[in-house]
């Protein structure tokens, strides 16, 4: 059913990686996924694996969902695994017509695939541990000090919080007249392009006219309780940073130092 | 024939955090030809429930069976079988997407692969019964009508499929008193004329009180409660739990019968409460 997705992949947990500020794993995981491609050393990919699935562990969600989230993209893994493995000059092993399967294709293939399920990881790591809210508020607090340019970064995260919000109401109404139509004998996804094209306007007309109104009576509600963006605005939950913050800054700055001692002994 | 439920259990969500039983075993007959209530609190799973009675939901486990056909299958037969149940939602009016009223109307007969002019003939039929006149509002746009025309104007896009079992969810929700009555009235003459079975979804107990002869009480994903409605209503805990009230007109008469009146108290409709109270006077002397 359509109301079975759930928002984004926020999965509830109190895990340490859960109880973290938002702030803290969006800037970590920045810096996480610029140094994989800024080390190459073998025994880094190594360092960095065990890293990431280090984190993985101490999320406590069940792996098998980690694994899922690298599904959506595992055709494009091994699109680019198998354009290294051909296009890589270096000793050949096996040739089918003109192109050369190298040694040192199968490992730069190995290399790059290993370098893209790291980041969807992590990434979806970051999604999986922190809630849609948690992670509008962390994008505004991080983009604010490019409010002295003029960038309405409070404006910004509003919307994309009033979107977020609105992503499962809408999905529900979705639903709802996707059935109603449902029980009046439309067939949808029957038919050719143009005649599920067509059969998707049942749908869209109400659909569309509930988000406008539903847009106009949040706007209304906005304005009775005299909302006004950005300037002196105070928050319910203060974003603070915790002891367990400071942990994971250090244990990430020491994980950081080894990469760059491995990467220059090595 | 009828309706069957046979151990029917919903699960949303399942195999995530997020996962929820709504419909708990459930196994009850809806009966040909009469109106059957189906009350319960909010998040009973009464909603859930029947969106079951035509295939629209699937059952986790257990089956739905329509005049005895199980309606889970893919043959020709089981797409009749639910084609046989029509069902008004909560707030239909939001399903309206037609330029004007009778095309709305006109979507699901012609989707049944009715005739131009069979589906022409049930528009006609449809509005008239929802007193809508077909040259006056045929030809507006249905987002030109007032909210109670909204209403009346999508329940006859439902009517005009011609269900044998007609499911009313909230049917009256959001309206006003006058046009709740008129409403219900005209399903019940819809009842009386065309034997149209009918299921009332409802936590309005008044509501069901006076219209219904079967009553259905669920809770929290059981069915606690399957009675005509004298005997549903004198079992006030089942009724208390499951988090509804009781009809007012059955309150009041129990109060009066605490209190030493001799009525014989099984009336829950407003004319039969009457009745039995002159009676009781009358036996006692007093007029």
């Amino acid at each position: 059913m359509l109301t079975d997705i759930t928002l984004g992949q926020y999965f509830p947990g109190t895990s340490p990686l859960h109880n973290m500020d938002a702030r803290v794993k969006i800037v970590l995981l920045f810096i996480y996924i610029v140094a994989i491609f800024l080390f190459d050393n073998h025994v880094n990919y190594g360092i960095m694996t065990a890293g990431a699935l280090g984190a993985v562990i101490l999320s406590r969600l069940p792996v098998g969902m980690v694994l899922k989230s690298i599904k959506p993209l595992w055709w494009i893994i091994l699109f680019s695994f198998g354009i290294h493995l051909f296009s890589t000059p270096g000793e050949p092993i096996f040739k089918v017509w003109n192109f050369a399967m190298t040694r040192e294709g199968i490992i730069q293939g190995f290399i790059i695939s290993l370098r893209l399920v790291l980041m969807i990881m992590v990434s979806s790591l970051l999604m999986f541990t922190t809630s849609p809210l948690k992670l509008t508020d962390a994008l505004e607090s991080l983009m604010s000090p490019l409010k002295k340019i003029g960038f309405p970064a409070h404006e910004l995260a509003m919307m994309m919080t009033i979107a977020m919000r609105f992503i499962p109401t809408l999905l529900e109404e979705t639903d709802k007249i996707m059935k109603a139509q449902q029980s009046r004998g439309s067939d949808i996804g029957d038919g050719n392009f143009l005649q599920r094209a067509k059969g998707m306007i049942p749908i869209l007309v109400p659909l569309f006219i509930s988000a406008f109104r539903r847009a106009d009576e949040l706007a209304i509600a906005m304005e009775a309780r005299c909302y006004q963006g950005g300037v002196d605005r105070t928050r319910m939950k203060q974003q603070r940073l915790h002891d367990i913050d400071f942990w994971a800054g250090g244990i990430f700055a020491l994980f950081l130092v080894s990469l760059i001692a491995v990467q220059i002994i090595l | 024939m009828s309706i069957e439920l046979k151990n029917v259990s919903h699960v949303y969500m399942p195999k995530t955090p997020f996962e929820r039983l709504a419909l708990d075993d459930i196994t009850l007959t809806i009966p040909e030809g009469v109106i059957t209530a189906i009350a319960g609190h909010t998040g009973s799973g009464k909603s859930t429930l029947i969106q079951h009675f035509n295939g629209l939901l699937k059952p986790a486990a257990g089956s739905v069976l329509v005049d005895g056909v199980d309606i889970s299958r893919k043959s020709n037969e089981a797409k009749t079988a639910r084609r046989k149940v029509g069902i008004v939602f909560q707030y239909p009016e939001y399903q309206l997407f037609e330029e004007t009223v009778a095309k709305d109307i006109a979507f699901g007969p012609t989707n049944m692969g009715c005739s131009e002019e069979e589906t022409l003939e049930r528009v006609k039929k449809a509005m008239e019964f929802v007193d809508l006149d077909y040259d006056k509002y045929g030809k507006r746009s249905p987002f030109q009508l007032s909210g109670g025309q909204k209403r009346r104007a999508a329940i006859a896009g439902i009517l005009a499929l011609k269900p044998k079992y007609l499911v009313l969810d909230e049917p009256t929700a959001g309206l006003d008193p006058k046009g709740r009555e008129s409403l219900m009235d005209k399903f019940r003459k819809l009842h009386k004329a065309q034997g149209t079975t009918i299921v009332l979804i409802s936590h309005n107990m008044d509501n069901i009180a006076s219209y219904a002869d079967n009553v259905i009480i669920l809770n929290r994903g059981k069915v606690t409660l399957e009675a005509p409605p004298a005997e549903a209503f004198s079992k006030t805990e089942v009724i208390r739990q499951a988090g509804l009230e009781l009809p007012e007109v059955k309150s009041i008469m129990n109060e009066l019968a605490a209190n030493g009146l001799a009525i014989e108290n099984d009336a829950f409709t407003m004319d039969k409460a009457v009745q039995e109270i002159t009676e009781a006077l009358r036996r006692a002397g007093k007029c």
